[in-house]
């Protein structure tokens, strides 16, 4: 089994229309082909329109024996009591915000600077090195909790952003991301010719690798602030009421009026829509991201 | 400096001589600036890596058996070394069991038929469509929605008395369905759950690797008169081995430590009991953390997060033996 993590090759097949058309999958599907996808489309949607119907009705007509699937004029009360609740949303997505940009854009960071080093610097124990930061891949994150949390706790971190932020500054896939596609993408003629101007390593970075990572760069970006804004388990256990993420908070919000679904479910679907908004504009990129992402045979 | 010849000694250019591999040997003893940097700079570029890692990854994992061998509260802190009594103790418990039947209970019913649902999206997605970015774009729409979020829904939509999927059970005449209150029920549910936010992204992996098989394969197929299922069955799904395994086995893994899902189901995300009234969800997980947290007993609570990982390691290793087999028959059959 030839394992190839390819994210340099990711134009060839994500351009709809500029495949080799050797044969007849070249030709245009059928209309059965569109009326699947709509449907599978239509599953994939259908509870975040429930969560709008829900939210916009009150509790006696959700609690109701004549369920209703239109949606109702109540919304934007709903939202009033959400922005409004003990719990504080915004406050929580400003929290969200901030760990994942913070986390992204140290991911990246530090991502692009091991991989330009393991791709095209040459020192001794390299390979072995590349080696181990896959190997750390296969160990599973939880394992790690208990320790983790005596360790935030002893640091006077509990309860506080950092405690999250500081065990997910980098990501050994992310090593491995970056040095697999700048292998690939950044010539060595060009980092010659920079130290022959007599340019430091860093400045060759700064100035030539980091620019030409730049679409890779996007997407661990991407896959990283997704990770982050969508990650419970961690700051469930380390963050409080005061410090809440997005997810957290949302636990809060369920726990204190979990018979309340209108609201709770108004919240659930405030709190997704930052990212369909960033989705929206990006998810082309976490697509090819992950069809580049993707092992092919 | 350097000569031009070589103006980059630490640099990696293609197939380097031998002499290129420490250059300065002999005739330059001298230590530049910027031989320096070559030098020491590689190492500082993957510093942060190593270093972080080292203190919030490795480190915790091996202090976690550390951990599961003392007594360890909350409060109290470290106590005294008691052996193996910790995971005695957690294998002599029938919550334990249970919550391991639970997860593999949870997973097999998650990644059959999402595996199913995948390669059959991921097949109507190999077509020359048109706006083929958009249609990925939808099926992956799901994945960007935080799992909490995803749970709180579908607990709406598996209501045991006024959900919407009870309800419609109720108008084509079919008996209610008590996801919380039976077993295998709420493994369903919570399955559905996963499955949902997860479908789309094993559906894009799946078509990165259908799209990676030659298609000549099919040309070849279709004039031996294969139709287009006999095509998928017999070109599309050999060829796509190393993908599908790779996808078996991120999902095994992934379903394995799943927490956030049984957590919220069924409206217990406050202080009502962890994984429903009799325990009926409660995962491996969710038990490491009510073991540590609810009842502050870090010191077992480690114990069973190494157990866990003993399981991880035996399923991996289950897997890999018959992507083994799979991948010898294959051979064979050439």
């Amino acid at each position: 089994m030839t394992t190839t993590l390819q994210p340099g090759a990711r134009r060839a097949t994500s351009r709809p229309g500029k495949r080799r058309e050797t044969f007849g999958e070249a030709r245009r599907p059928g209309w059965a082909t569109y009326a699947t996808l709509m449907i599978v489309a239509a599953i994939g949607a259908f509870p975040f329109y429930w969560t709008i119907v829900v939210g916009s009705w009150t509790n006696d007509v959700i609690y109701s024996d004549e369920p209703t699937l239109t949606v109702g004029p109540n919304l934007i009360n709903s939202i009033r009591r959400v922005l409004t609740a003990d719990i504080n949303l915004v406050a929580a997505a400003l929290n969200s915000l901030f760990v994942s940009a913070t986390t992204a854009l140290a991911v990246v960071l530090f991502s692009t600077l091991a991989g330009f080093s393991f791709a095209k610097l040459r020192f001794r124990g390299s390979n072995a090195l590349l080696v181990a930061v896959v190997a750390t891949m296969a160990v599973p994150a939880q394992i790690g909790v208990v320790p983790l949390f005596l360790l935030m706790n002893h640091l006077n971190l509990r309860g506080s952003l950092l405690a999250v932020i500081l065990p997910s500054l980098v990501t050994a896939f992310g090593v491995f991301w970056m040095t697999q596609f700048l292998r690939g993408a950044l010539p060595d003629e060009l980092i010659d010719a920079a130290r022959i101007d007599g340019a430091s390593l860093i400045k060759t970075f700064w100035h030539i690798a980091l620019p030409a990572a730049r679409p890779a760069a996007a997407m661990l970006f991407l896959f990283t602030f997704v990770g982050s804004w969508t990650n419970f388990f961690w700051p469930y256990i380390i963050l409080d009421s005061k410090s809440a993420t997005l997810p957290v908070a949302l636990q809060g919000l369920q726990s204190q009026y979990y018979t309340d679904y209108p609201l709770i479910l108004t919240g659930a679907l405030l709190s997704t829509i930052p990212l369909f908004i960033l989705f929206v504009f990006a998810g082309r990129q976490l697509v090819a991201g992950i069809m580049a992402g993707a092992i092919k045979g | 400096m350097t000569t031009t010849h070589d103006p980059a000694p630490g640099l990696r250019t293609d197939a380097p001589a031998p002499e290129r591999r420490r250059p300065q040997r002999g005739s330059r003893r001298r230590v530049t600036a910027a031989g320096l940097d070559l030098r020491v700079s590689p190492y500082l570029y993957i510093a942060p890596f190593f270093i972080l890692f080292l203190l919030f990854g490795l480190a915790p994992m091996f202090y976690t058996g550390w951990v599961a061998l003392h007594d360890w509260h909350t409060i109290g802190g470290q106590g005294d070394f008691v052996g193996l009594d910790n995971f005695t103790a957690v294998l002599g418990q029938d919550v334990f069991w249970k919550s391991v039947f639970n997860t593999l209970s949870i997973f097999v019913f998650t990644a059959v038929p999402q595996l199913i649902a995948a390669m059959f999206i991921a097949a109507v997605l190999d077509a020359n469509l048109r706006a083929g970015t958009f249609w990925r774009m939808a099926v992956l729409l799901p994945y960007v929605a935080a799992p909490v979020a995803v749970a709180i829904i579908f607990s709406n939509l598996f209501g045991d008395q006024f959900g919407l999927i009870n309800n419609l059970l109720a108008t084509v005449g079919l008996p209610e369905v008590q996801w919380t209150g039976s077993s295998t029920a709420s493994h369903v549910a919570i399955s559905t759950m996963v499955s949902f936010r997860w479908t789309g992204y094993n559906a894009l992996i799946l078509l990165a690797g259908m799209q990676a098989i030659p298609r000549d394969l099919y040309e070849a197929a279709s004039i031996d008169g294969a139709t287009r299922v006999r095509r998928f069955f017999s070109v599309t799904i050999p060829m796509l081995r190393p993908t599908l395994i790779f996808v078996i086995i991120t999902t095994t893994i992934g379903n394995l430590q799943i927490f956030d899902e049984p957590r919220m189901f069924g409206g217990a995300g406050g202080n009502g009991p962890v994984g429903g009234a009799d325990g009926q969800w409660k995962t491996i997980t969710l038990y490491l953390w009510e073991v540590g947290w609810r009842h502050a007993n870090l010191g077992r609570s480690a114990a069973i997060a190494w157990l866990l990982l003993l399981l991880i390691v035996l399923i991996g290793l289950i897997n890999f033996l018959i992507a083994r087999k799979i991948a010898s028959e294959n051979g064979a059959k050439r």
